[in-house]
C-alpha cells in the first residue's frame, strides 16, 4: 500500500469515528500517529497542539495537515485532510437531501424542540470549560466581558454587530495594550528611581 | 454568484474561527443570516445534527448550507473554503514560521483574541436558549414548558458529572432532549 494512500485511510477512519470534536479527535491522533504508525513523535503532537489553539479552524485540520505534510509534503497533506474531511462530508450530504422533509414529521418537530434547547445548553457549556481552561488575568477578563456584553446588546436588539468586527477590535486593542506596557517597561528601566 | 458567495463567506468562517468546534457557531450564524442562506431555527437544527455525526462541527455546517444553496458543488466549495485556511496556515507554520507563536507580538494579539471569542460564544449560547424559552426582550413570552426542560436537561447534564465518571456526552444530552421533545410535546 502506497504511503499516500495509507496516509488517506488511515485519516477517513479518525474521522469518521471521532464524535465529540476536537479534543476527542487528539487522543485517536496520538494513539495512530504517535503510538502505532510513528509518523510523528510525541513532542511534535504537542506542537501540532499549539499550533491547533492558536490559528484557526478546527483541530482535526491542522493535525492532518501536519502528519501529511511531514511525511509526503504537499500531496500527503491534501491526502489526510481529504481524508478527514471526507467521511463527515458524505454523511451531511446525505444528511441535508431530506432532513427538511424529515423536519415535517410531526414527531421529528417535536424531538427537534427539545433538542434546540440542549444545544443553547451545550454552546453555553463549550464557551464555560474554555473559560475554566483560560488564565484569569484582569485583561482577558475584561475582553471577554466587553465581548460577550456587545455580542448580547447585538443579540437583544438585533443591532447586528460583526462577529469579525469584535474580534478585530479584540486583537488590535491586544496589540495596542502589549505596545503601550512595553514602552513604559523601557521607560521605567531608563529611568533608574 | 451563489458559489462565490458560498466560498468567501466559509473562507472568512474559517480565517477567524480561532478556538475549537463551538468558536464557529457565532461566525457561521453572521454568515448565514446575512446572506438569508437558512434561518436561525434551522441552524440550531443542524448544529444537532453536527453534533451527533462525526467531524468537526464548522465542516459539518458548511457542508449542509453548501449543500442546500448549490447542490454537492456548492457543498465541495464551503467545505473546502472552510478548510483551507487553517491547511494553508498548518503548512506555512510548519515551513517558515515555527518561531512565529513564540513571538512576544502575536502571543499579546492572541492573547485578546480567545477571551473574545469566548465572550461571544458564550453571549451566542446564552440568546439561543432565552430565545428558544421565549424570554427575548424584544418578544417576552416565557414558555414556561420549555423552561421547565431546560432547567431538566441542565440538572441532568451536570447532575450526569457528579454520579458518572465522565458525564453524560453531549451526543447523549441531545438523545435525551430529543426523548423529552417527544414525550412532552407529542407524537
Amino acid at each position: 500500500m502506497s504511503l499516500l494512500f495509507e496516509l488517506f485511510l488511515t485519516f477517513a477512519k479518525i474521522g469518521a469515528f471521532t464524535f465529540g470534536g476536537g479534543y476527542a479527535m487528539i487522543s485517536l491522533i496520538e494513539h495512530t500517529c504517535v503510538g502505532e504508525k510513528q509518523w510523528i513523535t510525541h513532542d511534535e503532537m504537542m506542537n501540532v497542539t499549539v499550533i491547533a489553539e492558536s490559528t484557526p479552524g478546527p483541530i482535526a485540520i491542522n493535525c492532518a495537515t501536519y502528519v501529511g505534510y511531514k511525511q509526503k509534503g504537499l500531496a500527503g497533506a491534501i491526502a489526510t485532510t481529504v481524508g478527514v474531511v471526507l467521511p463527515s462530508f458524505v454523511i451531511i450530504l446525505v444528511i441535508s437531501q431530506f432532513l427538511d422533509h424529515f423536519l415535517e414529521i410531526a414527531w421529528v418537530a417535536n424531538a427537534f424542540r427539545g433538542i434546540k434547547i440542549a444545544v443553547g445548553i451545550l454552546i453555553i457549556d463549550a464557551a464555560l470549560k474554555m473559560f475554566k481552561k483560560m488564565k484569569k488575568k484582569p485583561f482577558p477578563l475584561i475582553i471577554m466581558g466587553c465581548a460577550c456584553a456587545a455580542m448580547l446588546v447585538s443579540e437583544m436588539f438585533a443591532l447586528h454587530i460583526s462577529t469579525i468586527l469584535l474580534l478585530l477590535i479584540a486583537g488590535f486593542v491586544s496589540f495596542t495594550v502589549y505596545m503601550v506596557r512595553q514602552s513604559s517597561r523601557k521607560e521605567a528601566g531608563n529611568d533608574p528611581s | 454568484m451563489i458559489l462565490l458567495d458560498l466560498l468567501f463567506g466559509f473562507l472568512k468562517v474559517g480565517f477567524f474561527a480561532f478556538g475549537g468546534a463551538y468558536a464557529a457557531v457565532p461566525l457561521i450564524r453572521d454568515v448565514v443570516l446575512d446572506y438569508g442562506w437558512i434561518s436561525e431555527d434551522m441552524l440550531t437544527n443542524i448544529i444537532a445534527v453536527a453534533e451527533s455525526t462525526p467531524g468537526p462541527i464548522m465542516v459539518n455546517l458548511a457542508t449542509y448550507v453548501g449543500s442546500t444553496q448549490a447542490g454537492v458543488l456548492g457543498s465541495i466549495i464551503a467545505t473546502s473554503a472552510v478548510v483551507l485556511p487553517s491547511f494553508v496556515i498548518t503548512i506555512l507554520i510548519m515551513i517558515l514560521l515555527k518561531k512565529l507563536l513564540k513571538n512576544p507580538v502575536a502571543q499579546a494579539v492572541l492573547g485578546g483574541l480567545k477571551p473574545c471569542i469566548i465572550g461571544i460564544i458564550f453571549a451566542v449560547g446564552v440568546h439561543m436558549l432565552l430565545k428558544n424559552l421565549g424570554l427575548e426582550v424584544g418578544s417576552f413570552s416565557p414558555d414556561l414548558t420549555a423552561i421547565l426542560i431546560a432547567v431538566g436537561l441542565a440538572l441532568v447534564y451536570y447532575g450526569s458529572r457528579k454520579v458518572l465518571k465522565k458525564g453524560i456526552s453531549p451526543i447523549g444530552l441531545i438523545g435525551i432532549s430529543a426523548l423529552v421533545g417527544v414525550l412532552v410535546y407529542g407524537f
